[in-house]
């Protein structure tokens, strides 16, 4: 009982029984696999399609992408909404946070200054710069 | 919101706190290192992530990465990656149930999958480089090869690992040490997989998809 007290290591299945839980966590490791194998190829499949507009098919990986990452953490990980593994959670999110930021701010500001760059208007900088 | 009901379970089932048992067992701080060292290496990713999707159209007039790219070898690439982590997990349920032969056969498809990506990948490396797309080439060459070869170092790195952690298993057995050795590599396995999924989608489907 000394265990449940603690924090879960991350990588720890929730359960500590050796003996009686090992075909369930072949399961889950295997489920994992299923799903994830489902999510690769799909994702695949959607990049080579002539099917779907082409606007929908960056979205939709990358929400595939995104859905496989989480695949990952639950079944391969083993990642839980449990109060044993809240450290582990609220680290993940300042990580989830902080790659958010550096990719996302990046872009927008990268993207910002091209547009700044480009004087597509033809009017001088100086008077775009007053309004 | 889950953190919060995590929180508000704590309270409810009126556990001791964390404080009250005891300093936690040394593989619980051992694999909360690791996991915060983990998070800082995907951060350094999300680094190379972000300046390939800036760069990723300034090819100054070299080739694009839909002339360069062939999805036959990546879609092998991913097989070999995602399979390798699936052993990686079934490798760590024989070593929490110390079974020897388990942890072996599971250590050597994992190594055999992973020796395959690495060697697909040198492979197109150098397919690349012989017809004249070298780093130096464009903007857009430079960032693909500092991130997928990064990748590509972390699982090389990974492979060596790997072989360290089965002679410690062969000479000292599942001694604790060991356990949270072969631990902080399954987790530093599977994580290499996560940016994998981002590397073949950003890089290679993305870059391909019309």
């Amino acid at each position: 009982m000394t265990e449940a007290r603690h924090e879960r290591a991350p990588g720890d299945r929730p359960s500590r029984e050796m003996d009686a839980s090992a075909p369930s966590e072949f399961l889950v490791y295997t489920i994992g696999l299923f799903v994830a194998v489902l999510l690769t190829a799909t994702s695949f499949w959607a990049a080579n399609t002539t099917l779907l507009w082409p606007g929908g098919v960056f979205l939709g990986l990358a929400v595939l992408a995104i859905a496989q990452m989480g695949i990952h953490l639950v079944f391969f990980l083993h990642i839980t909404s449990g109060p044993e593994s809240t450290n582990n959670v609220l680290a993940l999110a300042f990580g989830v946070l902080i790659v958010f930021v550096v990719v996302a701010g990046t872009m927008w500001i990268v993207a910002d200054m091209n547009g700044n760059m480009m004087m597509s208007s033809g009017a001088p900088m100086s008077m775009r710069m007053q309004h | 919101m889950n953190v919060a009901v995590a929180i508000d379970q704590i309270s409810e089932d009126a556990l001791p706190s964390a404080s009250e048992a005891g300093p936690a067992p040394k593989r619980i701080v051992v694999a909360y290192g690791f996991w915060i060292f983990l998070l800082s290496d995907i951060i350094m990713f999300a680094a190379l992530f972000a300046s390939y999707a800036v760069l990723v159209r300034s090819t100054a007039g070299g080739p694009t990465g839909a002339q360069l790219f062939n999805q036959a070898t990546v879609a092998i690439e991913t097989a070999c990656l995602l399979v390798s982590s699936y052993t990686c997990g079934l490798m760590s349920l024989a070593v929490n149930s110390r079974r020897r032969l388990g942890t072996y056969l599971g250590a050597l498809i994992t190594f055999a999958l992973g020796a395959t990506f690495l060697s697909l990948e040198l492979r197109e490396f150098s397919s690349m480089i012989a017809i004249g797309a070298t780093p130096q080439r464009s903007a857009f060459l430079s960032a693909f090869f500092t991130l997928v070869g990064c990748h590509g170092l972390h699982v090389a790195l990974g492979l060596i690992w790997l072989t360290v952690m089965m002679v410690q298993v062969a000479v000292f057995g599942f001694a604790a040490r060991v356990q949270r050795r072969l631990l902080c590599f399954s987790l530093f396995w599977h994580a290499l997989d996560i940016v994998w999924v981002g590397v073949f989608t950003v890089v290679y489907l993305m870059g391909v998809s019309p």
